[in-house]
């Protein structure tokens, strides 16, 4: 049985994600170049950059989802093969399966893994039991509000146990009022479950929000433009947004980017 | 008091309007049966060559009730429901299997387009030649041409899958026969009953163009080329008449399945 809890896994290194040496062209036009990046465990994790400069590509690849020309990826010092890895995908609509109710949905990843019915179904109610979420899961996903087909889908991210949760800009397909709404409930989540998050998102702010520390990455060839930490206290809150710590951090990450945009 | 009988007619013309939008797909059978009507007593036309519409329809009741329509009927329908049978017992695996290699496919795609475009009519002889008069030879090549419909669509329904659900499988550990089992085929489900529904139509379309051509009992193709000899023109009509319904009413009837299966298409 498959738990949430992070202290149940054994002796995480301090590394979650460590990348060396990576090369990626597409077509001969280079995108990666000799990329390091080292992300710590335990940390919610924002990557901000240009448009078209290879964040989707990045976390592709260190989910396996696309491959890379030389370099290494470790997760936990495994290689990603061998890891457990969750993937919010940008679009729930073109990412969740339709012809499956919602609860099929979330327990997908359990199921591929040969578990058997019953213990998916525990694992799920145990899922939506710890992070407090009441919907009808036995309605198709298409019934649901935008917000509530992302959290689905972060819940099926989940559910599996990852060492390591991708977001790739997980509010983008949502509107203002749907977009807080599932951000408080992802550091709900990250709170919860203790569990490493690297998130690329294209606002600022949004960025710099939930993260303990922002990466900003150049114009490709991309390489890593400086990492910002941000440590105000949990949960954080729309009051957050005013304090001089958040103000200062975004300016300060503001101006990196500008000055960077300008070479 | 006023104000009901100043709402009231207002109601009335509201449920009129409804109705009068109700009754909107007849207007063009209406207006059809009128144009006939009117050529028909116009005598425009030889009486001979074009019976009226009412007389059509009673023919077709008659012959329906009391005599042989319903046996014609029966015949075109089952060889037809077989024809389609095969065609998707064999379609729609195949054309998945092929759409789920591209390179496969790619090989394969010259002969599929080439024998889709050729008329089946046109193979009609060649398959008396093989498969004689018989029933079956009917039945075969209606298959046959549906076949190829089927097994298009169900290519290009695996083909044109979504990307990202697949890569959704996979990061979540879904190995190639799981993502096949648990996306393509459902992602190429609305595609492959576009290929059903076109395959059924055309299925009917060469076993009347076969009961006609090859000569067989009993059959609405047979009974509408044989009515046309003896210029029995009502039964002529009245056959091509429920033809049409026949043919209409597969099509309304796959569309019906079609939503209740792909429940979440459009949304
Ligand atoms: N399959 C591909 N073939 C060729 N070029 C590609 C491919 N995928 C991505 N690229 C290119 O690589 C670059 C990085 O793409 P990527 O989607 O990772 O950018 P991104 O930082 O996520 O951008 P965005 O902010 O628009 O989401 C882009 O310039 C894109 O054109
Ligand atoms: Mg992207």
């Amino acid at each position: 049985m498959v738990e949430v809890n992070a202290h149940t896994r054994i002796a995480p290194p301090d590394a979650c994600v460590q990348i060396e040496g990576l090369c990626k062209s597409f077509s001969g036009q280079v995108l990666y170049e000799d990329f390091d990046l080292t992300l710590p465990n335990h940390q919610f994790v924002s990557i901000f950059g240009p448009n078209g400069c290879g964040k989707s590509t990045l976390i592709n690849m260190i989910s396996g989802l696309i491959p890379f020309d030389r370099g290494t990826i470790l997760i936990n010092g495994k290689p990603m093969r061998r890891s457990r890895i969750g993937y919010v995908f940008q679009n729930y609509r073109d990412s969740l399966f339709p012809w499956m109710s919602a609860f099929d949905n979330i327990a997908y990843p359990l199921k591929v893994k040969g578990m058997s019915q019953r213990d998916c179904r525990d694992r799920v109610e145990q899922l939506i039991e710890t992070f407090n979420i009441r919907l009808d899961l036995k309605r198709y996903p298409y019934s649901f509000s935008g917000g509530q087909q992302q959290l689905i889908s972060i819940l099926r991210a989940l559910v599996a146990d990852p060492e390591v949760l991708f977001l790739d800009e997980p509010f983008s397909a949502l509107d203002f009022e749907t977009t807080l709404f599932v951000r408080d409930k992802l550091q709900e989540i990250f709170m919860t479950a203790n569990l490493p998050m690297l998130m690329v998102v294209h606002n600022l702010e949004e960025a710099v929000y939930l993260a303990d520390t922002v990466l900003l990455l150049s114009k490709r060839p991309t390489h890593l433009v400086a990492r910002v930490p941000f440590d105000a206290p949990r949960p954080r809150t729309p009051d957050t947004l005013s304090s001089p710590e958040f103000i200062s951090v975004s300016r300060h990450c503001l101006d990196i980017f500008q000055e960077e945009m300008r070479k | 008091m006023i104000i009901q009988t100043g709402r009231s007619p207002s109601l009335s013309i509201g449920s009129l309007s409804i109705w009068v939008d109700r009754l909107l797909p007849l207007l063009g059978v209406v207006l059809l049966f009128a144009v006939w009507w009117l050529i028909a007593v116009s005598g425009w036309v030889n009486q001979v060559l074009l019976p009226t519409p009412f007389d059509t329809l009673v023919q077709l009741v008659s012959a329906t009730v009391t005599g042989n329509m319903l046996t014609d009927f029966g015949a075109t329908v089952l060889r037809t429901f077989e024809a389609f049978i095969i065609a998707a017992v064999i379609g729609v695996p195949l054309g998945v299997a092929l759409g789920s290699s591209e390179r496969l496919y790619r090989s394969v795609e010259f002969l599929i387009d080439f024998f889709r475009s050729t008329p089946a009519s046109a193979l009609i002889p060649m398959f008396i030649l093989f498969f004689g008069v018989s029933d079956f030879s009917k039945v075969i090549i209606a298959a046959f041409s549906a076949l190829l419909l089927i097994l298009f669509n169900s290519a290009y329904g695996v083909i044109n899958a979504k990307r990202s659900r697949i890569l959704a499988a996979k990061v979540m550990g879904a190995n190639r026969w799981q993502t096949f089992r648990d996306v393509l085929l459902w992602e190429s489900m609305p595609q492959t009953f576009i290929g059903l529904r076109s395959g059924i139509s055309i299925a009917l379309v060469i076993v009347i163009v076969a009961e006609m051509f090859i000569g067989t009992n009993q059959g609405l193709g047979k009974r509408i080329i044989d009515a046309q000899q003896v210029l029995n023109v009502k039964d002529m009509y009245a056959s091509i008449l429920i033809t049409g319904l026949l043919g209409y009413a597969l099509n309304m009837l796959f569309l019906v399945f079609e939503k209740r299966v792909i429940h979440w298409s459009g949304k």
